[in-house]
């Protein structure tokens, strides 16, 4: 059979005929969008692409994307994704949930998809707040967040979900914005070109429940001074005119913002981002306003994947067993007749 | 050397061998003593020789306990006879005891009048306190009404192992195959299979090999000396079975050979997902050694995760399964609720045990029916099989998959901790001979509807990858056709009946109700499922052979019920359901057919003895027993 000729491919090609069901001005819209687009740019195949999902307004996502799609049960996406992974590897799996999904109900399964390194492009939209069960707050809520389950103020400390993701061993990370449409899909196209697991923090606004959580570091008047976009082999600047810029804080392991226009600061000390440093990414991950919020991949250093070490360990399995003969198996080992 | 319990003569012609019909041995000892091999190997002898059996093992819950202690003792059953055996027995008859704590242990499961095999050697004071005997039970009455039979096998087995240049205490190791060289004898059964086993597992040591063997034949050749007097000696000849190559399969290896053939027969690969869990992880690691027959093994990071990753599985086009206990079955239920929901095959392996929570880890129970019927929010029907003994777990496991994939439906199979771990000598069935029931995948895109049905009502599988087929499923109600999202009442009507008539019609897919033993009608039907096939199996047959009118009925099928099941029970005046629980399947009957069922509950974490059993059927019939 000869390979299918993919034409030449359109975000609208991967939208299906279901009436997208987000409140106006969702940030969801615009990740629905990127994702949209960087299947576009890829020219994923939607007979072998799959999008599973949990519970949560995120997770609605698969109904919207005209590939295969499973919509799931509350926290266990990653957990479905890999018994998928486990059948049939070709498939390419993209697992969408938020941040009570991922990070509270599910922390547990995202944890051991990270640590076993199945091959999953995993988008988590962190809105800092639950929004389908109507507003309560969530485990990256910031301490004093009100919210009808916290009417005085939260005060149990959030959970960074990239340094989370570091910790459990993540080949890839990556954090993104909703609304920033050119960028939002160049990061993914890396996720998705990963081999592994690769994690994706997208922030994403809650206009009804958490509206303008983000507007410290997002809003356009601020996003320039307030972000740093991160790539590999440059120089870590940012700023209006990149005259800021990230050096290691003298006598001790953290990381400084500085100007370059500063007395004393001069560009050979500003860091150059390496993406393979597990290191230097968890300090990225670290970054919390004041600080520039880093945006970009903060790590990329592939390592072999779980779904290809099990099937190369079934084929070794098979070459050493020869042909498998289950009547063979049977009859294995102590057998005696019974003349009847 | 030997001591006879007070009470008790022990004629001087013991030296001609006494028939028996059957006979209940049991080997206990310290967890390091090696029952467990020696429990094997006997089983094995016992088999060579013809004879019917039923084994069971009883380990200790903690993994290293202390030497010596009573909760440290392992304990391993065989019942065999001339006849067809149906259980471990009610009781041994004989009790091989290496230390006073295996003495102490087993003694309230010994009829008087059974035999007594001690290790004296190993009867000092210290032993005997570690064990919490206040003094000597040899010798203040403790063992009267039994045949003592006390011999310090301890320093016997370092005597005939001194020449291995062994250790002291690797000598000492030994004294397991020295018994049972002695119980080989009492039963006349052959030790050459088993010199060869030994001469095989010890290959790269071949010094263990020989001083294990020279043990063996030591423990014999006592029993052949007539200077020791009297010992009991036994024949017990082959039973009426039919002909065959036969093998000993415990009811997990049945399961995993079961599963495997069936995934096998319906062209799919098995993705197996799983969690350490008490008594279900020996599938686990059965299967784990099976990867070269298209299985692939996942040790998930909780029971959750190995639901729904087996579920991922089903989802992509590989045959998913699950196994758990009880407690993890719980855990699991929200996932099996999406299959159902979702509607794609999935097996759910239960090896119930005692419970609620942990319960008795270790202990048998058959209590989690009404978990398996009922136990999901809404109405979420699905499949319910229950494997009747160990061999009984192999048809049953192809049974699972084969209804699973053919009817788009989760199963659960049923067994338990004693089917589990007991075995039995298995007819190896010719596998090939049995018709494979291959999965079509649906690969048309003209006309697909992701949730049209077939006149079974079951829809298509499609597998992820299929060009032109891409659809949406989920957790939320389906539309009855394109299984998008749809909170339309009339739709979830529709499809809430979609789901429970597809598994209702599962029915015409299963054989109807036989009658194991017995008429088709008459006073009594003992009707029972699961473990308890053997206790009820052995009293129909005695209750028949006395004249009565009783018959044995075992669902195998336990949702949905078989097509004939409610006409076949109205033919009979009583019915009672022996049952490892506090009565679940009689309100199952008694509410499908309005029939007047009586339960007989047993819950102590031991199977029903056969007794038991009669004693009930007895009442219900109003004879004496």
């Amino acid at each position: 059979m000869n390979a299918p000729v993919l034409k030449p491919r359109q975000p609208k090609d991967y939208a299906t005929d279901q009436e997208v069901r987000w409140c106006p001005g969702c940030g969801d819209y615009a990740i629905l969008k990127a994702v949209q687009r960087t299947l576009a740019d890829i020219a994923a195949d939607p007979a072998r692409t799959v999008f599973v999902s949990g519970i949560g307004c995120a997770a609605r996502f698969p109904y919207y994307i005209e590939t295969y799609g499973f919509h799931t049960i509350h926290g266990r996406a990653p957990a479905v994704a890999t018994g998928i992974k486990l059948a049939n590897p070709e498939l390419d799996v993209w697992v969408v949930g938020g941040d009570g999904d991922m990070l509270s109900i599910g922390g547990n399964h995202l944890m051991h998809a990270l640590r076993r390194n199945v091959d999953l492009t995993i988008l988590l939209f962190n809105n800092e707040i639950y929004g389908l069960t109507k507003g309560q707050y969530s485990p990256t809520s910031r301490i004093g967040t009100r919210s009808p389950s916290t009417p005085g103020g939260s005060i149990d400390r959030p959970v960074s979900a990239l340094r989370l993701a570091l910790g459990a061993g993540a080949r890839f990370v990556a954090r993104g914005i909703d609304t920033q449409q050119k960028v939002l899909p160049d990061i993914l196209k890396r996720a998705h070109a990963h081999k592994g697991t690769a994690l994706v923090e997208i922030i994403q606004n809650c206009i009804v429940y958490n509206d303008g959580a983000f507007a410290g570091f997002t809003d356009r008047a601020v996003e320039a001074d307030a972000q740093i976009h991160v790539e590999h082999g440059a120089p870590l600047l940012f700023g209006k005119d990149r005259r800021k810029g990230l050096r290691l804080a003298a006598g001790g392991l953290a990381i400084e913002a500085v100007s370059l226009d500063e007395e004393g600061v001069e560009e050979g000390q500003i860091l150059i981002h390496d993406q393979t440093n597990a290191m230097l990414a968890t300090l990225l991950a670290m970054l919390e306003p004041p600080m520039p919020v880093a945006v970009g991949v903060l790590f990329d250093s592939p390592a072999p994947t779980y779904d290809a070490a099990v099937r190369a360990q079934e084929e070794t399995e098979r070459a050493r067993a020869g042909t498998p003969d289950l009547n063979a198996l049977l009859r294995r080992g102590p057998t005696w007749t019974m003349p009847g | 050397m030997v001591s006879v319990g007070a009470g008790v003569e022990i004629a001087e012609e013991t030296r001609s061998r006494t028939s028996l019909e059957s006979v209940v041995v049991r080997f206990a000892g310290d967890s390091g003593d090696g029952i467990q091999v020696v429990g094997g190997r006997f089983t094995l002898a016992t088999a060579i020789g013809g004879s019917d059996l039923a084994t069971f093992p009883d380990f200790p819950a903690e993994i290293r306990a202390p030497t010596g202690t009573t909760f440290g003792v392992s304990a391993f059953q065989i019942n065999f006879g001339a006849r067809r055996i149906r259980t471990i027995g009610d009781a041994p008859d004989v009790l091989v005891a290496l230390n006073p704590a295996a003495l102490k242990v087993n003694l309230a499961d010994l009829p008087r009048g059974a035999t007594i095999i001690l290790d004296g050697g190993s009867f000092k004071e210290r032993d005997l306190k570690k064990a919490g005997f206040a003094g000597d039970p040899r010798h203040d009455g403790t063992l009267a009404g039994y045949r003592v039979v006390d011999i310090d096998i301890s320093d016997l087995t370092k005597k005939a192992t001194a020449s291995t240049g062994l250790s002291s205490r690797e000598q000492l190791r030994c004294k397991n195959f020295w018994s049972l060289g002695l119980v080989l004898w009492m039963f006349d059964r052959p030790r050459e299979p088993i010199l060869a086993w030994l001469k095989q597992r010890f290959a790269k040591q071949p010094e263990v090999a020989e001083a294990n063997s020279l043990a063996l034949n030591a423990g014999h050749a006592l029993g052949e000396t007539a200077e020791l007097g009297p010992l009991p000696a036994f024949k017990v000849g082959p039973a009426p079975i039919e002909a065959g190559l036969y093998r000993t399969v415990t009811g997990h290896e049945a399961l995993a050979f079961g599963l495997v053939d069936g995934a096998r027969k319906a062209g799919l690969r098995m993705v197996f997902c799983s969690y350490p869990i008490t008594p279900a992880s020996a599938l686990l690691h059965h299967l784990a050694g099976m990867k070269a027959f298209g299985v692939t093994t996942f040790q998930a990071e909780d029971e959750i995760a190995a639901a729904c990753a087996a579920l991922g599985a089903s989802y992509a086009g590989s045959i998913g399964v699950t196994s758990s206990s009880g407690p993890g079955i719980a855990l699991k239920t929200e996932t099996i609720g999406l299959a159902i929901g979702a509607e794609l095959p999935l097996v759910v392996v239960n090896s119930q045990r005692a419970g609620p929570s942990t319960g008795m880890p270790t202990k048998t129970e058959q209590s989690d029916l009404y978990q398996a019927v009922f136990g999901r929010n809404a109405d979420s029907p699905l499949v319910v099989l229950a494997a009747a003994t160990p061999a009984d777990c192999f048809v049953m496991a192809r049974e699972a998959i084969r209804l699973a994939v053919h009817h788009m439906t989760p199963v659960m199979l049923l067994t338990d901790g004693f089917l589990a771990n007991a075995s039995e000598p298995w007819l190896i069935p010719d596998l090939d001979a049995t018709p494979a029931f291959p999965v079509r995948f649906r690969a048309e895109p003209e006309g697909y509807q992701p949730f049209a049905r077939d006149g079974r009502g079951v829809r298509d599988w499609v597998k992820p990858g299929t060009p032109g087929l891409e659809h949406r499923i989920g957790g939320i109600e389906r539309d009855a056709l394109s299984g998008n999202i749809s909170y339309d009442p009339a739709n979830h009507q529709r499809m809430t009946e979609a789901r429970w008539d597809k598994v209702l019609a599962v029915a015409d897919d299963i054989p109807e109700q036989e009658v194991e033993q017995g008429e088709t009608s008459g006073r009594l039907a003992v009707v029972g499922w699961g473990s308890t096939y053997g206790p009820i199996a052995r009293a129909v047959t005695t209750l028949r052979d006395r004249g009565q009118s009783v018959s044995h009925i075992h669902l195998r099928h336990l949702w949905p019920l078989p097509r004939n099941l409610g006409e076949l029970l109205r033919g009979f005046e009583h019915i009672l359901v022996p049952e490892m629980n506090k009565g679940q399947l009689v309100t199952i009957l008694r509410n499908e057919y309005l029939v007047p069922a009586q339960s007989l509950s047993k819950v102590t974490g031991k199977p029903f003895t056969i007794h038991e059993v009669e004693d009930a059927m007895t009442a219900a019939l109003g004879i004496s027993s």
